[in-house]
């Protein structure tokens, strides 16, 4: 499969966070993808937005069957997150499950005005009833593959899908 | 030998003591510390990781400092806590360790936290358990207490990172600290390259030296130079016969003064497990001092029990996810 450069969906995601941004806006990135893109983000737009990152791995649905990740990042939200326009930063968007632990983190950091979701590629499979209102591109993926986004030593971003065996 | 506080996938099952802990999961368990860390700087200081987990805080002995940061830290992670306090409940009437442990398994407790005067109680209640309970010693006897030792390593690598570049001194009554051993087999197992501990020749245990350490018997050589100063409490309560002439003969020798502090170098921290008694092991301008970090030590405390007992309370499936 033809995979569309992750670099170029950025632009196209900048762009569009750049029309949502208001002086009450503040952007959050979840771990590790999320924070890239927010990190590249925050380059383009050379504005001074509070900004934070989330791991949501407290906050999972999945911890009573298959624990704690080992590589967890600490939060880091130090703006006040009440009457705050979020704009919520992730790679890939699937289930929505990542997404709901991470609202559910958020506030309890505070009371946000409001949480818009932003994703680099939604991949297809929600299980809840959330959609990312930015999207860079859709790909509809088998539940066997894994898309994943890195970002080489020059801060490049690839994406490769893998398959799962398991 | 099969290593009782691991399960079949070498993850940690129980905290029964550092020794043998393999030094993956002593930072796993580090690592994750630093994220709650952050939690408890937030408004809801509270995670719902443990939430409809039932936590068992069973002291054979007391400590009420040791109980109630398992107490916070359970509650932080919205696990419900009981408190049971069994010297002065069932035992008294004569009921054996593990009938009190079954009678809360029957109440469908998930983790307990266990501190007895006994060496191995922690491990004997932990064999004893069912597969899906989980036990952390918080203190057996001289043996050892995990998370203290955890603790006062999380403190050491917070305010200096770099540990294959560090010396650093326990002062003080290594014979009966369950605390001494505990950190002297963490520090050694995540790198430090130097550790003394400096202490009277009677509160020494006899093969101290087997413990990978460089023993002094006086402070201004063995704190020359040392970037992290451990005290330790003199365990009064543990003293059987005269180890000591008198608590103000052994400040004037092994106590620590800003005078004695200023041999170590000068970002040195210092360190105290608690409770401190002040002018026999600490002087009080020591402990309020700037080089000071015992009340961040305490803060730290909960956010390493936080992570133990997160680290125990997920993953019916084996293995974290990655």
């Amino acid at each position: 499969m033809q995979l569309p450069n992750p670099e170029t969906l950025l632009a196209d995601i900048t762009a569009k966070i750049a029309e949502k941004i208001n002086p009450n806006s503040a952007l959050v990135g979840i771990h590790s993808g999320g924070v890239w893109l927010m990190r590249r983000v925050l380059e383009t737009l050379k504005a001074d937005i509070p900004f934070g990152t989330l791991d949501a791995a407290l906050y999972r649905d999945d911890y009573a069957a298959r624990g704690l990740k080992t590589n967890l990042k600490p939060s880091d939200i130090a703006f006040d997150v009440t009457d705050k326009h979020i704009i919520l930063i992730d790679d890939i968007f699937y289930t929505g499950r990542t997404t709901r632990a991470a609202m559910n983190e958020l506030f309890d950091y505070g009371r946000p005005a409001s949480i818009t979701l932003v994703v680099l590629i939604n991949r297809g499979g929600a299980q809840l009833p959330i959609t990312p209102n930015i999207t860079g591109a859709e790909i509809l993926l088998q539940a066997d593959q894994n898309l994943q986004l890195s970002q080489d030593t020059k801060g490049k971003l690839h994406l490769e899908i893998e398959q799962n065996n398991a | 030998m099969h290593n009782p506080q691991l399960d079949a996938n070498g993850e940690l099952k129980h905290l029964l003591t550092i020794e043998g802990l393999p030094k993956r999961i002593l930072n796993q368990i580090l690592d994750t510390a630093e994220t709650f860390v952050g939690v408890a700087e937030r408004d809801i200081k509270k995670v719902p990781l443990l939430r409809g987990k039932t936590v068992c805080n069973i002291f054979f002995e007391n400590s009420t400092r040791t109980r109630t940061t398992f107490e916070i830290a359970a509650k932080r992670l919205s696990a419900d806590v009981i408190n049971l306090n069994v010297g002065t409940s069932s035992q008294s009437k004569g009921e054996t360790i593990l009938d009190t442990v079954d009678n809360l398994i029957a109440m469908h407790a998930d983790m307990f936290v266990v501190r007895h005067a006994q060496s191995g109680a922690a491990h004997f209640i932990a064999q004893h358990v069912p597969d899906n309970i989980s036990v952390i010693n918080a203190g057996d006897g001289r043996h050892a207490h995990p998370t203290q030792g955890l603790l006062d390593v999380f403190t050491v690598r917070r305010y200096k990172p770099d540990m294959h570049n560090l010396r650093v001194a326990l002062v003080g009554d290594v014979l009966h600290s369950r605390v001494a051993r505990s950190e002297i087999h963490a520090l050694t197992t995540l790198g430090v390259p130097e550790v003394r501990v400096i202490a009277p020749k009677t509160l020494l245990p006899a093969d101290v030296e087997k413990l990978g350490v460089q023993v002094f018997h006086d402070m201004k050589n063995g704190l020359k130079d040392v970037d992290v100063v451990m005290m330790l409490r003199l365990q009064n309560e543990r003293m059987t016969g005269a180890l000591l002439p008198s608590a103000q003969e052994y400040f004037k020798t092994f106590g620590l003064t800003q005078e004695m502090l200023n041999h170590a170098k000068p970002d040195a921290i210092v360190m105290h497990p608690g409770p401190m008694n002040r002018g026999v092991e600490i002087d009080s301008s020591v402990a309020d001092g700037s080089q000071s970090v015992i009340l961040p030590q305490v803060t730290y405390g909960i956010a390493v029990r936080m992570a133990v007992m997160a680290i125990l309370g997920g993953g019916q499936s084996a293995g974290g996810i990655s």
